[in-house]
């Protein structure tokens, strides 16, 4: 699968699960901020990752979980150097070069882009393909 | 007191799919205030059952499909209406008809799609004829949470749908 089409079914599967038009499902655009995507969304789209693409993915594996509640990834409202460490190993599709510049916990939500979501998949695809 | 919104359970293939009716009827006071005759703009009453309570007998149909694949072990709240589409009205002497098919269940919640019928006795040879299509997402909130408590005791669940449960004939221990 090309990288065109990776793209084109992710932008449908964020325009089904968020109720968004198209256009709006730009590379660089935040699934929080720009599409509106609130915590059930994001259950949505992983349902909707696994049933479009065929693959199954572990709960916290495209969007990690319990980052804001440990008490060593989080210090005076800021993700600490471990923290963002531990966020990289476990979202290697994401671009963090932006925001952890100033790595407010309340902006953690920008890293999670559409782009980072496209990259997830391609990564699963070509891991799947491997596999076989 | 929980509000029901459903009659009866008719079918269920555990885990898979939930089939629940609902007669709707004249006795029903939002009935009467849904829509009320409107004298200023000379409107006579018009009593049908409002779209919302239809979503809400869909979400009470799935909600126990997806409870009951848990073992009513979780505590099943609707999250998100996906889609919902009603074509017709549902008024006093028809008979709804709920099928909610499981598309997704997961440890953090699930996901269903639902075909609403529609049985009317002014021409019941027609049968029950599909009338819309609602598709719901459920969260086990005690999974999703991150932070807050809530009661031990699972208050989604409770007499109330224990007695539909029974008096469906369903076995359902907890």
């Amino acid at each position: 699968m090309t990288r065109d089409e990776v793209y084109d079914k992710v932008r449908q599967v964020l325009v089904d699960a968020l109720s968004v038009d198209e256009d709006e499902v730009t590379p660089t655009a935040t699934l929080t901020t720009d599409l509106g995507a609130e915590s059930i969304d994001f259950l949505d789209i992983v349902f909707k990752l696994e049933q479009t693409f065929g693959f199954k993915i572990a709960q916290g594996e495209l969007f990690p979980e319990n980052v804001a509640q440990d008490p060593r990834y989080v210090k005076d409202g800021r993700v600490t150097a471990e923290g963002i460490a531990a966020l990289k190993e476990r979202m290697p599709h994401a671009d963090f070069s932006a925001w952890e510049k100033n790595p407010e916990i309340t902006k953690v939500g920008e890293i999670f882009t559409v782009d980072a979501v496209v990259k997830f998949v391609e990564r699963k695809l070509s891991a799947t393909a491997a596999a076989h | 007191m929980r509000w029901m919104w459903i009659d009866r359970i008719v079918e269920l293939e555990p885990g898979l799919r939930l089939v629940a009716v609902k007669n709707v009827s004249l006795a029903e006071e939002h009935l009467h205030d849904h829509f009320a005759a409107d004298a200023e703009h000379g409107e006579s009453a018009l009593p049908v059952m409002p779209a919302s309570l239809i979503i809400e007998g869909m979400a009470q149909t799935a909600g126990i499909l997806v409870g009951h694949t848990g073992q009513f072990k979780e505590k099943v709240i609707l999250a998100k209406i996906s889609r919902a589409e009603l074509s017709r009205d549902a008024g006093p002497g028809m008979t709804l008809r709920y099928t909610a098919t499981m598309e997704r269940f997961d440890p953090l919640g699930a996901s269903t799609s639902g075909v609403v019928e529609l049985l009317d006795f002014a021409n019941p040879r027609a049968g029950f004829v599909e009338i819309g299509r609602i598709d719901l997402m459920f969260s086990h909130i005690d999974q999703n949470m991150a932070g807050v408590e809530f009661p031990e005791h699972n208050f989604v669940f409770s007499d109330s749908f224990r007695t539909l449960l029974r008096t469906s004939g369903i076995q359902a221990d907890f």
